[in-house]
């Protein structure tokens, strides 16, 4: 193989990959079920806490119950858009063929992939827009102005999608089939959610759930979108005391790392038992 | 080694577990030409299929397709070659012109999506979703993806399947012009009057192992015609290479007309029921 062909191997496999960021946004849009489950539930889920909880505050905090959710609502949204979406849709990909088609192209795997992980990021930028958006004109959220507010905000979400979409992918061999995937993503989901502070305050939980959720980056992300959308006096209310958010960048790029290792070396382009 | 075969294959081997798949398979396909590879279903056809397109990997035997190791398939190499899977059902949120156009931008050499839809006659559900084709014209989409990237060597396998008389006419006509245009094909069908038509050669496999392989018209070792008749309220019918003889003699039996008696040239069909019959006897047993 000449030197020519080893250097422009990747640059076109990157433009390769944002080539097809429009089909798999598409994809993903025109799919009902993946444009309510992934795209709108963190919407929902916001509107239904903020009405329930409505106009209550936090012990003697001054802080809505609807300020506190609404950094769940967005860890959630990173965590349907990457690693429910991936997770569901590639199993199902898989099945159909579309794996396999792209498999028999030269299309390079890497450009497969960075075409999921452009799909991800704009679907969550469209997403954290729409939810801020109904949680400032519903209910009466306060974005934060702060450089550092507006910083962490960005970095978080970056991490975030970047250990939740290779963990997606990693997770997407544990379904056989493409019709059951939900069935095996959704409980991880909602267990993620139930113990890393999203749907209830995180230092009510009891200790034992709390050490669990640590080890997983939802509850980092959770915590660290509080630290953007709480006053800095609320750091005083998380278990530690503080936001920790060095602590939150460890975390997720060790399972950045993780998820890249896991998916490298488990990803499959067809079903098991078919070569 | 350079070649004039555009796809070889030799003692290829597979197995999965116990059962063989392929029990040393040996092809060659000239550049240009067209083979069709027929046999029973679980007889190998896809499992060599896939071997030669890169999807899987043999157990022995040697293998090269436009003199590159399959077993070790680049983008360079994929980029000449165009695939046509069976029964695909992929993509059905996406709309026929979004297809075509998106796999074009994988290739270094594509042809015009908008001519390419022409070709295989799906223009007037270019804005359709993929979902909402029919059966036919899902397939053709299929074979839309398939000649994109202006491939050397095409594979099809099983094209046809579904397709309503009309559509597999239009279909040959269209695989008769990238024939012309030099395409060298593999195709594997159930349907032995397409391997009829198209096929420049045909080969049988039979349990992992090529039982025959020829021009269409001399496959096996098959008679001219075969005569048939009625007689004692069932339908006779025997292979003969002497039809006119056989006939004097048949005459002598009956008293006036031999009843419902008709003669045809043996077909393509004869001889491969032929074969996969002689290979069941030899082997016994089913089809695995």
């Amino acid at each position: 193989m000449n030197q020519n062909l080893i250097r422009t191997v990747p640059i076109s496999a990157f433009t390769m990959g944002i080539g097809r960021v429009g089909i798999e946004l598409k994809q993903f849009f025109r799919d009902r079920e993946s444009a309510v489950f992934n795209f709108l539930l963190p919407m929902i889920l916001l509107v239904i806490f903020g009405s329930v909880f409505s106009g209550q505050v936090l012990g003697n905090s001054g802080i809505t119950f609807s300020q506190y959710f609404v950094a769940g609502m967005i860890a959630s949204g990173i965590l349907y858009t990457s690693f429910q979406n991936l997770a569901i849709a590639i199993p199902m990909e898989r099945e159909d063929g579309t794996l396999k088609r792209l498999q028999g192209t030269p299309l390079p795997p890497a450009a497969f992939f960075i075409g999921k992980i452009g799909m991800v990021f704009v679907a969550y930028i469209a997403q954290v827009t729409i939810l801020i958006a109904v949680g400032v004109l519903l209910f009466g959220i306060d974005i934060p102005r702060t450089p550092l507010a507006i910083f962490t905000f960005i970095w978080v979400s970056i991490l975030g999608l970047i250990a939740f979409t290779l963990l997606g992918i990693a997770y997407s061999v544990v379904p056989k089939q493409g019709r059951g995937a939900a069935a095996l993503v959704s409980p991880v989901v909602l267990v993620l959610q139930f113990t890393s502070g999203v749907f209830f305050v995180f230092s009510d939980l009891p200790q034992w759930m709390q050490s669990f959720a640590s080890l997983f980056p939802l509850k980092w992300l959770t915590q660290a979108m509080r630290s953007v959308f709480l006053p800095d006096s609320a750091a005083a209310m998380e278990v530690s005391g503080s936001w920790e958010l060095g602590m939150t960048a460890i975390v997720l790029v060790i399972w950045i790392i993780l998820g890249a290792l896991l998916a490298t070396f488990f990803f499959r382009w067809t079903p098991r038992g078919k070569n | 080694m350079a070649s004039t075969y555009a796809i070889s294959a030799h003692k290829v081997t597979k197995k999965y577990g116990n059962f063989t798949a392929l029990a040393g398979v040996s092809l060659q396909v000239a550049t240009g030409e067209c083979l069709a590879l027929l046999g029973p279903n679980g007889a190998g056809k896809t499992t060599l299929t896939e071997i030669l397109e890169g999807y899987r990997q043999r157990d022995g035997g040697e293998a090269e397709v436009l003199g590159v190791d399959p077993g070790k398939p680049t983008g360079a190499w994929r980029a000449k070659l165009g695939i046509v899977l069976q029964n695909a059902s992929d993509m059905a949120d996406l709309t026929v012109e979004e297809t075509v156009a998106q796999f074009a931008r994988y290739y270094p050499n594509p042809a015009d999506p908008e001519l390419v839809i022409a070709a295989v006659g799906l223009t007037e559900k270019s804005r359709s979703r993929n979902g909402k084709l029919s059966g036919g014209q899902r397939r053709r989409l299929d074979v839309a993806l398939g000649i994109i990237g202006n491939p050397d060597v095409l594979f099809l396998d099983e094209p046809t399947t579904g397709f309503d008389p009309e559509a597999r006419r239009e279909f040959w006509v269209l695989i008769d012009r990238l024939k012309s245009e030099g395409t060298t094909i593999l195709l594997t069908t159930h349907y032995l009057d397409e391997a009829q038509y198209l096929a420049d050669r045909v080969a049988v496999i039979a349990r992992g192992r090529i039982v025959a392989e020829g021009p269409p018209e001399a496959i096996g070792n098959r008679s001219d015609a075969i005569v048939g008749w009625s007689e004692d309220g069932r339908e006779m019918s025997v292979p003969t290479n002497e039809p006119t003889a056989f006939i004097a003699q048949l005459g002598l039996r009956f008293d006036a007309e031999i009843p419902n008696l008709s003669v045809r040239r043996s077909s393509l069909e004869d001889a491969y029921l032929e074969l996969i019959a002689q290979d069941r006897d030899l082997n016994g047993g089913d089809q695995a």
